[in-house]
């Protein structure tokens, strides 16, 4: 204890230091000069009992971590899963899904419309995250640019709609397609790359794209963005009051119904959640196809996938071709559900904010990253009422995660394979 | 005389100033183990890089089945039936043994997106057949009560021999194993001695072989070259290289 006590106490008066000019004096004009001013008393307290706290947590430090390290791990040995075979957990798993599926498919119908509301932008995030998974969890290439596609999928629908007046059903696979060439054309100067080198390209490309969008003037508008971008219609169906294009019907008209503006919201949260479905399913084959088992194999090992015949170019592109065209997919559903976008959608932090889903579910796992997207959306959300303490609570909720649970809230588990011939 | 499997010609490997490979010649015909032995940083394993494609040689020309394949990408190497292991075990760590077996059948399997997408019947076939090879060669080297173990997992005499497992579901022509004994216990060499005949004479592969452990390699080369300080020092039948003065003066230093 007491060989203890003297740097704790150091401790202690080193915070008093430290925090009492920075927070404790208040710098104050008077008249042309500057004054100096003590803050008020409350403040002063709160620095006392902050250097009391340093004082006492780091006397007691053993203690405490002693405490921390006695709630037991997630992580558990190797054992034997023979109990339950794969076919009984696909069962459970189909069943777990369906009933997820059904309760999503109910609950725009009960929930309010800004529940509603949030619960798209929880399902774009999901997409968002899904794509990003297969670059980052399962090819093992740091892209921190990913924004950059999804910017590439909303301006492919807003322009296109601008200037040749597609729909969104037109532009929905053209802005997948569209993020896909990009993802093709940042794949191939980035192929020798890896690692950090790897994650700073990206970056640079990410802001690349955010910095022709807002000087590209004459084009994207800069700046300024792009507005009226119109709602995706339903068969000709639109969820307006009245009918912006020429040959559509309101909804509310065909069906002989009052108008009622949450019927749009319902719309665009099942289209999202369709468009999410979707990508789960494809993304879930692509995993279990000889090119999911590559991108695995090249985050590996690429010495041992090159002596095995696999062509690791094709492989990696194919990985940020892929990944990239589910950001298209999202930018376009984004562009339309906002029907307003600019530059300032697409920022590094969203890139942070995706990449952040992908870490926290657990690299290459789906319903890891589903739990990532909704709790990374929802979260901040719920903490509004602490406004600038957000961020803070944000990184101290990701430093506690990957303190105790490093592999993500649900890490990958290995699919076991029936051998059929054993 | 039938033309051999792999003809290695006055290979020559420069790093800059230093010449790791000077004038290596090496003959592999069907059928055959041929080890390359030599003392430590003889250079074994840059003869292997060449060959394998890893580098590219300075000099020399290298032909596998008649076909010149200098300057080939490596996978391309390995696409035409010349397989290698390496001197630390490079599995898939995180994937299950199954998978790596299965990663490995890539160039055999239905890569198109789409028939993957949509489960066509050929696709499925296709899935099926590499399946049964993975299944087929894990009971070989005895690891099919693993198949749903991670790689990482294993005891490292298993790693060794998923390893070659691995090259094998390839169906390769010529087997390259750097150093396959390397950290085994005298039982597990004993397997690996097996199961390297066994290749040779039930599958037919040819099988090119560094290795230190003298009584694996007098007793299961058909021929042996020895390499030192980069220079082909000798080669001849494991009776003639174990007489060979020069030899036993490389090894041992001057008596």
């Amino acid at each position: 204890m007491k060989d203890k006590f003297v740097p704790a106490l150091i401790a202690g008066v080193a915070t008093l230091i430290l925090a009492f000019p920075l927070l404790g004096l208040n710098l104050v004009s008077t008249g042309l000069g500057l004054g100096i001013e003590g803050a008020d008393t409350q403040t002063v307290v709160y620095i006392v009992l902050a250097s009391l706290a340093v004082f006492a947590f780091q006397l007691f430090k053993e203690n405490v971590v002693n405490v921390a390290k006695s709630i037991p791990l997630p992580r558990k040995a190797y054992k034997p899963t023979a109990a339950i075979s794969q076919a009984q957990r696909d069962k459970k798993e189909k069943i777990f899904t369906f009933i997820v599926v059904a309760i999503a498919l109910i609950m725009p119908f009960f929930a309010s419309r800004g529940n509603i509301d949030l619960a798209t932008l929880v399902l774009i995030y999901v997409m968002l995250g899904l794509g990003l998974n297969i670059v980052v969890g399962l090819a093992g290439l740091l892209d921190l640019g990913y924004v950059a596609f999804y910017a590439v999928g909303a301006y492919s629908y807003a322009l296109l709609h601008q200037y040749f007046g597609f729909s969104f059903w037109v532009c929905l696979p053209l802005a997948g397609l569209m993020a896909a060439t990009f993802g093709f054309i940042l794949g191939f100067p980035v192929l020798r790359l890896r690692g950090d080198y790897l994650a700073i390209v990206t970056l640079g490309f990410g802001e690349i794209i955010r910095i022709l969008l807002n000087n590209w003037t004459h084009l994207t508008g800069g700046p300024n963005g792009i507005g009226s971008i119109p709602k995706p219609a339903l068969f000709g169906l639109e969820f307006g009051r009245r009918a912006k294009e020429e040959g559509n019907i309101p909804f509310h008209e065909y069906f002989n119904i009052a108008y009622n503006s949450s019927y749009k919201v319902i719309f665009l949260y099942l289209l999202a959640l369709l468009l999410v479905l979707f990508t789960i399913f494809v993304i879930r084959r692509l995993m279990r196809m000889p090119v999911g088992r590559a991108w695995e194999a090249l985050r590996e090992d690429e010495i041992a996938c090159r002596s095995l015949g696999l062509n690791r170019t094709i492989i990696k592109l194919s990985a940020f071709t892929i990944g990239a065209s589910f950001a298209g997919f999202a930018g376009a559903f984004f562009s339309a559900r906002q029907g307003f976008i600019s530059p300032e959608s697409f920022t590094f932090i969203e890139s942070a904010i995706i990449l952040a889903i992908v870490v926290l579910g657990g690299m290459g796992s789906q319903l890891g990253v589903i739990l990532a997207a909704i709790a990374m959306t929802v979260l901040p959300e719920l903490a509004r009422e602490f406004q600038e303490y957000r961020m803070l609570m944000f990184g101290l909720m990701m430093v506690l995660m990957m303190i105790w649970r490093p592999q993500g809230l649900l890490p990958m588990k290995r699919r076991h394979m029936e051998l059929t011939n054993a | 005389m039938p033309e051999s499997l792999l003809k290695v010609r006055d290979l020559s490997m420069r790093f800059g100033g230093l010449l790791a490979v000077d004038g290596v010649a090496l003959d592999v015909n069907e059928r055959e183990i041929i080890s390359v032995i030599g003392p430590n940083g003889a250079g074994k394993t840059t003869v292997f890089n060449c060959i394998s494609g890893f580098y590219t040689p300075t000099g020399g020309n290298i032909s596998y089945k008649g076909q010149s394949i200098h300057g080939l990408a490596d996978f391309k190497i390995s696409r035409l039936g010349m397989v290698r292991t390496f001197q630390h075990v490079r599995l898939f760590n995180q994937m299950t043994v199954i998978e790596n077996l299965l990663v490995a059948q890539h160039r055999h399997v239905n890569t198109n997106l789409l028939a993957g997408l949509f489960k066509t019947p050929s696709y499925r076939r296709k899935e099926q057949e590499s399946m049964d090879r993975a299944v087929y060669w894990l009971k070989k080297v005895n690891l099919l009560e693993f198949a749903n173990r991670e790689a990482g997992n294993l005891a490292y005499g298993q790693q060794r021999r998923l390893e070659i497992a691995r090259c094998m579901v390839t169906e390769p022509g010529l087997l390259m194993l750097d150093e396959p004994a390397a950290g085994l216990n005298p039982k597990e060499t004993k397997e690996l001695d097996e199961l390297i005949v066994s290749l040779k004479e039930d599958y037919n592969v040819s099988v090119l072989l560094i290795e230190h452990d003298m009584g694996l390699v007098m007793g299961i080369s058909d021929r042996i070259a020895v390499i030192n300080q980069g220079r082909p020092l000798a080669t001849g039948t494991p009776d003639e290289i174990r007489d060979n003065p020069d030899v036993i003066k490389a090894y041992l230093g001057e008596v």
